[in-house]
Formats: structure tokens, sequence, C-alpha cells
């Protein structure tokens, strides 16, 4: 026997794992419509293939199944039998069975031990019900169950993974009942036979026959089709080739860039586009249609159906849509669930859709088509669509989610939970979706291959899940950067768009704490530099404000964060190399590839530098998730303020401008210590007064504390809050109050009332004594004295305890006339803040001012962009440190002078 | 005679064989790619004839000091292992020799753990000892086998 052998066995395999593929397919297809003798022909004449080949090769378990089978197919050609869904299952059963034999088969090369009795008692006794004359489903139904038990369990102890699938095979049918228990399984042990029979040669061949190509393609198909069949490895090789002559065109087009003229030019050229071609063509025959991934989810639905009682119709839509052969195999799983949960979780029973007034009958539609480069699979269905509440609560309690976070959370960001580790949707387990395999796997896999998943539901109307994968594997298009001397290619499907940040620039990189943030459209981005990622740099290091960069905004799952790069060179398509071993267990790369100009670089692996800046600050986030709910475009002109919005003592938001805050702090409750002052902390070196925005007494004993760190001179100040919700940069419109104590009033931002904190009062209540004590040696004895000109009341509110807390008495003007009876009063001021709210007249006021030996006028302005005003650039309102240096700078050049 | 063909070659001033079956080719490293966080022990990765080639640099492996300096005359032994190409950096090469494998002896019981793990034995020769070197092991990262083989 030897190798002849092998050879014929593995033909038999692959051409028979196709052959029960279509007869899936077509069962459920003839079930729906028993008059399509074309399609029961087609059925039979594939069962009777099978058992010719099984017994020509000598598998006579396979035969006798077959056989069995056969029978029972032939009776419903005759007509003597009539077609039921119990006789379509026992049919369905034995391919399954079939299936489970090919399995060992492909994996031992022999028949497991044992025999088939169950099924083919079963079987038989359906055709006997039938023969009989008694057909009808009760009639037959009531004889098959006696059968099974009889049969008892086949033996699989040689073989405990086909014991395995046999078992659930067998397990599924409930004698009782006459219908599926556990189709789930059947399918899992399904995928696994499949798995196993479809290990040898590839399967290349046209898409499957279309509907209307059946009526003449069934008798001829497969001898007809113009296609061989090609060892995979070939494909791999050809592929491998392909990819380094590309390589050395590249190189060759290289040189001759710097050749003036050449003779080598035309033929090069000639060269350039035929190897092309060749790419393109290799890159086809890996190319195989979505709809070879489908062929088994018509049997799932049909199952679903069975077991959940519902009726629901399966559509398909673009199944000639070709991608990668490799991609198709990864996708295949996270597909089959998901029909499984729209089955399970999506549409309704037909009670409920009737009274829900939709047709008893739901539809899944599953859709596929090309986008730039990519392949959009949408599984949508007409059900009951996602319950939001429902979705929020369980995220609650499976702690997923703060409820506070919950609560600020739209539709769409709580839909997006299901995702989430851990999270199950479904109220009752049961035994479609409820396997312990969550939408977090699908997703899994689906990032796994640089795909995205997303989902719209409405409630009522149903969900539409949509995943977006690349092609192929094999060549990816790529972004090339480089850091220092290295280089890296960053695949582009995680790329969302390129920023230029620096002094000269629109951006620029801020800090909270030690992380960088870029102020991108209304949203923080947290930033990470891959310098630091990779270990070539001291990313302790005094950050720098002023720093030149370019940052790759990238998108990983929900996570979107700025890298930053020194250079960005250009987008090539380049060919994926596995990684060395030796270098498998760095987590930021995914692969190696060769440039053009020769050298080999590492591709970074988004998912990995994504974990490695799992520390970013958790407010960042938070405002990642936030999805930009808040219309862009109608901005109106105006000052606009960015605020931080936290809870504290209640659900509704209070807010404080972000600016006035120098850090965001998560600290240990456990180490807050309680002093006759007020609780405080030891927080880098010192102790740090705390106080909570809802009283003292809201502070936590244990678990985390959210903290905003304030600084007064060079002491600190912790403010605790519940949570911190949000970052919101807006027109603000303060109703001032003057009811509440350490309020300033109320203002709506993002459609709600939010409280304002007086930030100065809750400094000043921890700041007694400590504050004062630390500060005092430090100050000066003659405290300088700052005249503050501004109209807003906020504003006012705001910068007086600033400017006075770094050191200076401050006076409070509300306007220009205001200040000039307050100058006149004959007091010197070393300096003059105003908001340049009225610049026609400045130059005046600038002039009374200087009149009185009064130090100089720094002009503000609520824009952050600050104008340039008559008297130099403005210093913007919201910016505590550029104002308090540039009064400094005003100060000292004051002292100087005199 | 039971005799078998080493390549030699040094690192540092060592001299070391290894099996003419197990060695590829020889090549000049060019043009090597440094890999941030990899092992101390990896060079980098280099294109050779368009194979991305793990290089090993025989010295780090070996705890011996870098190079003084870049003397350009750097080569790499090619090694294919689990359809995976390694190049080992050494600094000089030499002739190929026939040796009885009877006369290979044991370690010395007191080599360093880290040679020890790497080497399959010694050579006594006229003027020199050969140690022959296991490039499996020498490509593998070391751990696990040289503690047990200090123990």
């Amino acid at each position: 026997m030897g190798v002849k052998m092998d050879d014929l066995l593995r033909e038999f395999l692959t051409e028979t794992a196709d052959s029960l593929e279509v007869i899936d397919t077509e069962l459920v297809r003839f079930e729906s419509d028993p008059d399509d003798k074309d399609t029961l022909n087609n059925i039979f004449r594939l069962v009777h293939t099978i058992k010719g080949t099984c017994g020509f090769l000598g598998l006579p378990r396979l035969e006798a199944v077959a056989h069995a089978g056969e029978t029972l197919l032939g009776l419903f050609r005759e007509g003597t039998l009539k077609v039921t869904p119990e006789a379509v299952t026992l049919v369905l059963d034995s391919i399954d069975r079939i299936k489970a034999l090919l399995g060992h088969l492909a994996a031992e090369h022999v028949e497991p031990e044992g025999n088939d009795r169950d099924i083919i008692s079963r079987l038989e006794a359906h055709a006997e019900g039938g023969l009989s004359g008694v057909a009808g489903g009760a009639a037959v139904a009531a004889a098959a169950p006696p059968a099974a038990p009889v049969s008892a369990e086949p033996d699989f102890s040689e073989d405990p993974e086909l014991a395995q699938a046999a078992g659930a095979t067998t397990g599924r049918w409930d004698p009782d009942q006459q219908r599926y228990l556990r189709p789930g399984e059947v399918s899992m042990a399904e995928l696994e036979a499949a798995f196993l029979a479809t290990e040898g040669p590839a399967e290349i061949k046209n898409a499957k026959p279309t509907e209307t190509e059946e009526g003449e393609g069934r008798k001829g198909a497969i001898s007809t089709n113009a296609t061989i069949r090609v060892n995979v490895d070939v494909l791999e090789n050809l592929m491998t080739m392909v990819s380094e002559l590309v390589l050395t065109r590249n190189q060759l087009m290289q040189m001759l860039r710097t050749v003036a003229d050449s003779e080598f030019k035309a033929p090069l050229q000639r060269l350039s586009g035929i190897t092309g071609e060749l790419q393109e063509c290799v890159m086809k025959t890996r190319m195989q249609p979505i709809g070879s991934a489908w062929k088994k989810l018509p049997r799932i639905v049909r199952d679903a159906c069975q077991d959940l009682h519902k009726k629901i119709e399966l559509v398909m839509e673009g199944e000639a849509t070709e991608l990668d052969r490799q991609v198709l195999d990864l996708i295949k799983d996270p597909l089959t669930h998901m029909i499984r949960n729209s089955c399970d979780h999506g549409v309704e029973s037909p009670e409920d859709r009737i009274a829900a007034g939709k047709p008893e009958t739901g539809t899944i539609k599953l859709r596929a088509y090309h986008e730039g480069g990519h392949i959009i699979i949408e599984v949508s269905d007409d059900g009951q669509g996602l319950k939001t509440e429902r979705i929020r609560q369980k995220a609650v309690e499976k702690g997923i989610v703060d409820p506070l976070e919950a609560h600020g959370m739209t539709d769409a960001q709580v839909h997006r939970l299901v995702f989430a580790p851990g999270f199950s949707t479904a109220a009752q387990v049961t035994n479609m979706s409820g396997r312990g395999v969550g939408m977090d796997v699908v997703k899994t896999n689906v990032e796994l291959i640089g795909g995205t998943i997303d989902l719209r539901s409405r409630r009522g109307e149903g969900t539409t899940f949509s995943i977006k994968i690349p092609l192929t594997l094999a060549i990816i298009s790529a972004l090339i950067i480089g850091v220092g001397e290295h280089r890296f290619a960053l695949p582009q499907l995680s790329v969302l768009e390129l920023v230029r940040a620096g002094p000269q620039c629109e951006q620029k990189i801020e800090f909270i704490k030690n992380t960088r943030v870029l102020r991108l459209r209304n949203r923080l981005l947290p930033l990470v530099s891959l310098e630091g990622i990779l270990g070539l740099s001291m990313d302790g290091s005094e950050p720098q404000a002023d720093e030149l960069a370019y940052i790759v905004v990238m998108q990983v799952g929900d996570t979107r964060f700025g890298l930053i790069v020194d250079q960005v060179f250009d987008t090539e398509e380049i060919v994926v190399k596995p990684l060395s071993k030796r270098l498998g267990s760095v987590a930021q790369y995914s692969g190696a590839t060769i440039l053009g100009d020769g050298a080999v670089i590492m591709i970074l692996d988004p998912g990995g530098v994504a974990k490695s800046i799992s520390n970013l600050e958790t407010t960042m986030r938070r405002v990642n998730q936030e999805e930009a709910s808040r219309s862009s475009g109608d901005y109106v002109s105006g000052e606009k303020t960015t605020l931080l919005l936290f809870s504290a003592g209640g659900e509704e938001p209070r807010a404080c401008p972000l600016n006035l805050v120098t850090r965001l702090e998560d600290l240990d409750a456990t180490t807050f210590e309680m002093t006759q002052r007020g609780p405080v902390v030891q927080y880098r070196g010192r102790l740090m007064p705390l106080v909570h925005a809802a009283g003292t007494h809201a502070l936590k004993n244990e678990g985390r504390q959210s903290i905003l760190v304030f600084s007064q001179g060079e002491s600190v100040i912790g403010l605790a809050v519940d949570a911190i919700l949000d970052i919101v940069e807006d027109n603000l419109t303060i109703q001032l109050s003057d009811m509440t104590q350490g309020v300033l009033g109320t203002a709506v931002l993002k459609g709600k009332s939010t409280e304002i904190i007086d930030i100065s009062y809750y400094l000043n209540q921890a700041d007694q004594g400590w504050a004062e004590a630390a500060a005092a040696g430090e100050r000066k004895a003659k405290r300088q004295r700052i005249l503050l000109v501004d109209s807003h009341p906020f504003f006012r509110n705001m910068l007086a305890p600033l400017v006075n807390a770094a050191g200076y008495d401050v006076v409070v003007a509300e306007s220009l006339e205001d200040a000039q009876t307050k100058l006149a009063r004959g007091s010197v001021f070393d300096a003059v803040l105003a908001d340049t709210d009225h610049p026609s007249k400045m130059d005046q006021f600038q002039a009374i001012v200087a009149q009185g030996g009064n130090g100089p006028v720094i002009p503000l302005s609520s824009k952050s962009e600050a104008p340039s005003t008559v008297l130099g650039p403005a210093v913007p309102k919201s910016d505590r440190y550029a104002l308090l240096a540039a009064l400094d700078s005003a100060l000292r050049s004051r002292g100087e002078a005199a | 005679m039971n005799e078998r063909e080493y390549v030699t070659f040094k690192i540092g001033t060592q001299v070391f064989g290894a099996s003419v079956s197990e060695i590829h080719d020889v090549f000049r490293p060019s043009n090597t790619t440094t890999v941030p966080l990899s092992a101390p022990e990896i060079a980098g990765v280099l294109n050779l004839r368009g194979r991305i080639v793990t290089a090993i640099d025989g010295r780090a492996r070996l705890g011996l000091p870098p190079k003084d300096k870049d003397d350009g005359r750097t080569l790499a032994i090619g090694v294919e292992r689990d359809g995976e190409s390694f190049g080992l950096i050494i600094d000089e090469i030499g002739e190929v020799l026939r040796l009885d494998a009877d006369s290979l002896e044991q370690n010395p019981v007191n080599l360093d753990p880290v040679w020890a793990s790497v080497s399959r034995g010694v050579h006594r020769l006229d003027n020199r000892l050969l140690v022959i070197m296991d490039i499996d092991r020498m490509l593998s990262p070391p751990g696990g086998d040289e503690v047990a083989a200090a123990a």
C-alpha cells in the first residue's frame, strides 16, 4: 500500500469533505422544498459516490452509514417516503457521523474501532416505517426512538476525540420530543471533523454554482470545472518567491533611479510590469470566495430554528467576494458564532414577532463586500435589538464598568460592552451560545487578523455586527516610521491619521502628570513615544512641552492613542515575514519585512504597542471611549473653556476648569491618614492635605480614590471626587449662584446642568494651617500687589485665588472704569493683569496705569491661542503656568528697572 | 577510525569547531538591523539573498566582551534551523579539520557553565584546544540547562 494508498486516501478525504458540505446545504434547501427533484438527485448522487468510494477503499464503517443514508434518500426519491423534518434531521445525523469518521480517518489513516448500529438502526427504522406504508411523521417518529437505546453507545474507546464528537451527535437526539437537544455541540463536532478533513490539499475551485447555473451545471458540474487541485505548500512557496522577486525588482528600480540614462531602463520597466502582474496572479491563487466559509451556516441556522422554535431565514449576499484563504480560515469560527448569536439573542420567537407587528419569520442577513483594500462582513438581524438598560445593569453587576461610568455612557457605548471580556448578554444561558464563548472571543479573533468589529443596534428593529478585515495577511499596507536610527513598519489598518505637533504647529503636546497628551479636535489623546516603548530612551526624563514630533494617531480596539515618532517616511506595501522564534517573545513586533533598499525592518504589532501603554491615565481611556456625540462644526465663536467633569456626592456632574488642575491621581485610600487638621496623604515625598468635594465624610476608606491635585506655590492640595467623568471644551455660560458655598454657579454642559465648583473655596478649606504654614516662609515679607481687571465674573473668581495663592495680593476690578477708580485712589500696583475685551481702550488705559507709577500691564485673553495686542502678546487665561510666568517675568524686569 | 569533519572558527581567542553538516554557509553580515527589546545576544536581523536572517552575537552569547572596533572583517556562520535562518557572528574562520570522534574528551568540570552548556566536548590538538560547539544550544536562549550544568 504505502504511498499510493495514502494518495488515494487523501484525495478521497478532500473530495468527500467538499461533497459533504454541499449535501449539508442542499438538504436544508430540500427540506424547505421537498418537490425539488434536482436537489434530491444531487444529494443522492453525492451520497452514492461516497458509498461507492468507501467500498473501493475498504472502509466498511463509512460504507455502512452511507448505505443506510442512501437507502432512506432513495425512498424519498421514489416518493414512497414523505419528507419530514425528522427524516431530514436523521439524514443530517448520518452525515455528521460520516464527518466524524472521516475526521478520524484523516488523523489516523484508519477507520476507528466500533460500529454505527445506533445511527444505522434509526435510519433503517425510519425507512421501514416508510416502506410499511405508515408514511407519516408521527408513526415514523414512534418507530425510530426505541432503536437508539438498543444500539447503545458506539465503541469509541480508541479515540477520545471521536468519542466526544460522536457523543455529541447521539446526545442531541431526544427520543421523547423528537427534536434536537443540543445542536450547538453537534456543530462543534462538525467543525472539528471538517477541520480535520480539510487538512489535505487546498480547495481550489470556482465559486460554488449559483442558483442560475444549477439547471445545467448539476449533471456535469464537477467534471467540467476547469480547475485543478494544488497543494497549499506549493502556493505558499510560489508566494514567497514572488515576494522576493518583487523585492529584487524594487532594488533594481532604486538603483536605476540614480542613473540618468541607461539602456536597462526599458527592459526593467517591462520586468517591473510583469512582476506586478505575476504578483497579482499569485495572490489570486490564494483567494477564495467567502461563500466557502458560509456553507455550514444554513445548516446551523436550521438547527437553531428547530432548537429554539424560531423561524429564521438566512439571506446571503456577496458570496463571491474573494479573500485570502488564510484570512478565510481564521474568520470561519467567529462568523459561525455570530450567526448563532443572532439566532439565539437577536431574532425573537414567532409569537413575540407577531405581537410586535413583524412577520413571523425573522431574517438574518449575511453580507460581504469590498471596501478599499478590506472586506466588510455584516451580520444583521431584524430582531429585538440590544437591551441597552439590561446590558448597562449587567456590566455594572459584573464589574466591567462602575455605575457612574455606566450612567454617563451613550447607548452606542453601552452596546459595545457586549465585546467586553466576561460579558454574556443572555439572561438565560442557553445551549446555543451559552458555552462560555462570548462576543469578546469573536472580537479577539477578528483583531488577531488585523480586523475590527463594531455593531449598531436599534431597539425593536435589529442589530448589525460589522467586521472589517484585510484581504490578505501576506502583503499589508504599512507606514514606515523612524525613531532615531531605527525604522519600523506600522500596519496602516490601525493608523487613523498623522499629526505634526510642536511650537509652530496648530497642535501642541501637553502634559497631565507625566503623561503626554494631545488636544485633538476637542478630545484628549494620550500620547506615548515609540522610543520609550522600545526602551530606546529614558522615558522618565523631564518631558519637554515644546518638542517637535510626528504623532501617528492609532486605534486598537477601543483604545485610541498617539504614537510619537521622529520621522514618517512612506506608505509601502510590505511582504510580511514571520518573526524568528528568538524574537517571538517581544510583544511589540508582529513580524519583519524587507524594504525596497534591502534593509530588514521590524513590523510593529499595534496590539502589543497598545498593551505597553496600559498605564495610561484612566481619564484618558474614558475620553477615548467617549463617542464624538457632540455635534462638530456648529461651534459658536466665543470663549471656550476646557472643563473637567467629575461627580462628587451625587450623580449630577460637577466641573472645574481643567487648567487649574495640576494632576489627576488615583490613590490607594488605605494610605490616607487622619490628622487634627483633616485627612492627609503622603504624596511625592510630602504631606498633601485632602478635602472631598462632597464633604470630608465622603472620602473613601478603602479602594482607589480619584484625586484632583492642585498646586499652590510650593504646596499641593488634593480634592477628592467620586469619579472623573469627562473633559469638555465648551462655551461657558455660568448662571452665578450666591446660595451654595463652594459653587460658583451652574452651566449647561453636554446638555446637562452642571455645577461649576469654586476651587478657591475648597482650597482654602484644605489650606487652613497647612499651606499657610508651608508657604509662609517662602512668601516675601512685602507682598506685591496686583490689580486684576476682568469683566467676566468666572475668570475673576478663577484667577484671583490663583494669583493670590502664588504669593501676591490681589485687587479685583470689574471693568477698566472700575480699575481706573481703584488706580485713582493712589495705591500703586506692581503689575496689572487686564482682559483685552475692549482692545480700543487699552492704549488709553495703559497710559493711565503708567502715570501712576504702576507696573506693566499684562494683557490677558480668554482664547487659548492668545492674540497679539497693542501691549504685546496676550497671555491665555486658561493657562495658569503661562500666566504666572508672565507675571513673574514682568515683576522681575520691573525690579531690575527700579 | 571514526572521523568527523569540523569547521573551525574563532570567537574571541578561543577556537571552536562545529560539525560541517550543521553549517549551511559562511557569509559577511552587512546592513544588520538591531532589534530593540530583543535579548542581548541577538545582534539583529539582516537580509541574506531575500531571506531574513537572525544574527546571534557569538561573543555576547558566551559572555565575552564585544570586539574593540569593527574591522569590517566580521563573519557569520549560516545555520538553518526549524525552517529559520540564523547567523552566528564569529571573529575568524579557520580550516576544516578531520578528527577522530573517539578522541573527543568531556568538558572539564570547572568549565564556565554558559560555555559548558554549548560545548559537546574538547579535542586536544597539538598546540591548542578545540571546543566542539553545539550550534543548536548556541542559537537557543541561554537559560535552564546552564543552571543545571552549574549545579
